[in-house]
């Protein structure tokens, strides 16, 4: 019998069809490098400003943007917005970032957990899920963030709290295909334990679904923290994030509508950004969309 | 219809395909998907074409439907029909010819069929689609089409969806379809694959009857010699998009001239009247013994009177002894896939014993059980889906070894020796399952299996997705595997002439029964059971070719 060699097709990750269909996604990269500055921004950005962001100003309060060395103006108390902008953008991008990590692991495991094992096992993670997914998530984030003392770890969790059941039924309905596959029963006929065909040979298969609903969590976690910090139950001043900023800035709207507008487009930008990432990634990710 | 384009039967040749090119898009492995093919379907004939998946026969069969997808191009030759040049063709044009003068019948009826549609809806939708006949004449000629093609009770039929209809009555109503506008040209492509060979024995017998009264011409696409033996008039054989041989089939099957058409022919496997030489180290220890063994499907609620009880296997009992390798043949339903399972454990029997090497595992808890399943290993039907596409070629030989303790350096050598000796290059160590061809990842999934050095291998229908040619090296791979290692094999298949090559006792299943136990001689050449006599008849190109066949073998 004559040796066989492998058909050579590239492998290497950067030259791979998934990253290819992204890259030529214009929305997805447009999201990406919006993103990356961002971040950049806020990490680098208060070091670079002339002023802090806790630094009152007292003489320059109202400050126009562009006018002045206050680059986006100033708030009712005289602070930088550009430093407050991004210190805010600290917090609002970690918040999202850190909710959207907690709410992927407890959705894929229990939709892992679900969608593997079935039965009773099954039918109880996902009547929680349910359960969770019919009270109306605002007032049950209200309802928590009233309740529990809002520093920034206790605003992450309870976002995390109510947005992890679509990343379980996700995952659940994946798993529950991917079990039927041959390879699934490979590893049980080389004797394999359950923990490690869920999440060694299974999981693996799954990750482009639970990348996808990666990004558009982060995006949803943001506009959330936002919506509650706005409404006064979230991120508390000092500490800015852009949801209070918003909150700030109710009482000036018509006088010094900037106190609204620039922390309004950098939410905007952040969340378009992702949700734009998100996308690229459902279509690069689709098998379906291959021409061959 | 205005200005639908005219054809004329009376044309010699009702089909003429000349130097036709088709493009791939770029990155694909090769450039064309068919290149410079020419050939011709003469009137009132069969002409079949035949090659291994990737050669280009079903892009063929397309490109004449005009169903290419938009991504490949013809780029170059012509295609007549009864005369009419439809190379550049407008599509409403095209769209007028099809179902009028050409029809195609789909390797899948299942998925060919609406599942929301009667069939009566269906064949009528191909007459209104080209505004032909009232309401009343269309379920008249509906009802005769359905009689026609010899589905029982056809004004019955005219009113059932698929899903209650058997695979092979699915495909009758879409010849049913197919012969709705009486065209003169019917496209087959690969129409009996999906089906047990009793149904396509009858389905290839109705092509023919029909194709006879009508004096129609039929173009069939087929991989199977066997097929091309039963029907065909003329045979083109096609390898890597280009013809490299053609003629009439008593040409092609007795005298062929092109290597690749010997090769072929010499890959089908066929009935051997000699039963296979017992192997040196075939002891006379049993390696596993079944007695009475029975699963019952159970599905619904016994409370609320829903209940639906499938009896898979009923009463099974055999004995297989080491070195030797016992075949399970059987069509769709007969519980064939069910007993492999039962036997590796990966589903719970209901009643009988399961003795392997003395110890009764059928009773056994999935913990008790784990150190012995690495003595009882098994191969799977689909290279595709039995292989974790994230896992590299090294991880998937290893994880299994190493999960029960074994160092992960003797794992990897282990699985460096094994690759060699299922014939794949140690370098495939490091790749990902995509890079390989499906012969290949099976030679994987054998490598797999061996990991463990079992003494029991249960490979269920482990070359039916594969190539012939590619079936025969698999083949005669597990043969070596056996004589090298004595390892006891349990081989189920649902084709007869791949049991009788590697088998040396063969049990018929029906219905969950094994009907009939034998060596493969008395199986073939003597069948004790009606059921195992029809099968056996059903084999395509076996009862008239086969003196021939083997003389082109030899």
């Amino acid at each position: 019998m004559t040796t066989l060699t492998a058909t050579h097709s590239p492998s290497r990750w950067w030259q791979s069809r998934v990253l290819r269909r992204f890259l030529s996604h214009r929305l997805a990269l447009l999201g990406l490098l919006m993103i990356t500055l961002l971040t950049l921004a806020c990490v680098v950005g208060p070091y670079l400003l002339p002023y802090d962001s806790l630094y009152i100003d007292l003489r320059a309060r109202f400050a126009p943007p562009f006018a002045s060395d206050h680059y986006l103006g100033t708030d009712p108390l005289g602070r930088d917005i550009a430093a407050r902008l991004f210190m805010a953008g600290r917090i609002s991008l970690l918040v999202g970032f850190f909710a959207m990590v907690l709410s992927i692991f407890v959705g894929t495991l229990v939709g892992v957990i679900a969608g593997y094992r079935g039965g009773w096992i099954s039918a109880v993670l996902m009547r929680t899920v349910d359960g969770f997914l019919s009270y109306p998530t605002i007032f049950l984030l209200l309802a928590l963030a009233a309740a529990l003392k809002p520093s920034p770890v206790m605003i992450t969790i309870i976002i995390a709290v109510t947005s992890w059941m679509e990343v379980a039924r996700i995952v659940e309905a994946e798993v529950r295909s991917l079990k039927e596959r041959e390879f699934v029963l490979a590893g049980r006929m080389l004797g394999l334990g359950r923990s490690h065909i869920m999440f060694r040979e299974i999981l693996p298969n799954a990750m482009g679904p639970i990348i996808v609903a990666a990004t558009l969590t982060v995006a949803r976690a943001i506009l959330l923290e936002a919506y509650i910090s706005f409404l006064g139950f979230g991120i508390q001043p000092p500490l800015p994030s852009w949801g209070n900023m918003l909150n700030g800035a109710q009482q000036y709207l018509a006088s010094a509508p900037w106190l609204a507008i620039i922390p309004g487009i950098a939410i905007t930008i952040a969340v378009s950004s992702f949700n734009f990432i998100g996308d690229g990634l459902r279509d690069a990710l689709d098998v379906r969309n291959d021409t061959v | 219809m205005t200005a639908s384009p005219q054809t004329d039967d009376s044309h010699e040749l009702a089909l003429s395909v000349r130097g036709l090119t088709v493009n791939l898009p770029h990155g694909m492995e090769r450039a064309h998907a068919v290149e410079d093919i020419s050939f011709d379907l003469e009137r009132g004939k069969i002409l079949c074409v035949i090659g291994e998946s990737g050669s280009g026969k079903s892009v063929t069969a397309n490109t004449i439907m005009g169903l290419l997808p938009r991504v490949i191009g013809v780029s170059a030759g012509s295609i007549t029909l009864n005369g009419l040049e439809i190379v550049g063709m407008d599509a409403e044009s095209l769209r007028s010819l099809r179902g009028r003068v050409v029809s195609m019948i789909f390797q899948d009826p299942l998925s060919a069929l609406n599942p929301l549609l009667t069939v009566g809806a269906q064949v009528d939708e191909a007459m209104r689609a080209h505004g032909i006949g009232t309401q009343a004449s269309r379920r008249k000629r509906a009802v005769e089409l359905l009689d026609e093609v010899g589905l029982p009770d056809p004004a019955l039929m005219y009113n059932q969806y698929p899903f209650r209809l058997s695979g092979g009555q699915r495909q009758r109503v879409m010849i049913a379809m197919a012969l709705a506008l009486e065209p003169s040209i019917l496209i087959a492509d690969e129409p009996t694959t999906a089906l047990d060979v009793t149904t396509q024995a009858q389905i290839l017998e109705l092509i023919r009857d029909i194709q006879r009264r009508k004096g129609m011409s039929v173009l069939f696409i087929t991989h199977d010699f066997g097929v091309v033996a039963e029907i065909a008039d003329n045979v083109v054989v096609m390898e890597k998009g280009h013809v490299v041989e053609q003629g009439t089939a008593d040409q092609v099957l007795k005298a062929p001239e092109h290597p690749y058409t010997k090769r072929l022919i010499a890959a089908v496997p066929h009935l051997t009247d000699k039963d296979r030489p017992s192997l040196q180290s075939a002891g006379s220890d049993t390696v596993l013994k079944v007695e009475g063994l029975t699963k019952t499907y159970r599905s619904g609620s016994a409370l609320l009177r829903t209940q639906r009880v499938v009896p898979a296997v009923r009463d099974v009992s055999f004995e297989l002894a080491s070195g030797r390798t016992l075949g399970v043949v059987g069509e769709s339903g007969s519980g064939k896939s069910s007993l492999g399972r039962l036997l590796t454990k990966l589903m719970d029997c209901d009643g009988g014993r399961i003795l392997f090497e003395g110890r009764d595992i059928a009773p056994m808890a999935e913990t008790e059980f784990r150190p012995l399943r690495q003595r009882i290993q098994m191969i799977f039907q689909d290279p595709f889906a039995s292989l974790n596409p994230r896992a590299t070629i090294g991880r998937i030989l290893t994880v299994g070894p190493t999960a029960h303790g074994m160092p992960y350096a003797k794992a990897r050598e282990d699985a460096r020796a094994l690759l060699d000796l299922v014939g794949l290059d140690t370098g495939a160590y490091g790749r990902y399952p995509h890079e390989f061809s499906g012969g290949q990842r099976q030679r994987i999934g054998i490598a797999r299996a061996l990991m463990f050095e079992p003494t029991l291998l249960v490979a269920d229908e482990a070359v039916s997705a594969l190539d012939v040619s590619i079936q025969a090296q698999i083949l005669e791979l597990l043969d070596k595997v056996q004589r090298e290692t004595g390892i006891s094999m349990v081989f189920i298949t649902h084709d007869l002439r791949v049991a009788s090559q590697i088998c040396d006792d063969i049990a018929v299943m029906q219905r969950g029964r094994i009907v009939e136990m034998g060596p493969p001689s008395q199986i073939f050449l003597n069948p004790k059971s009606d059921y195992t006599r029809e099968l056996v008849a059903a084999i395509p190109g076996e009862s008239s070719n086969r003196p021939e066949l083997a003389a082109a073998e030899g």
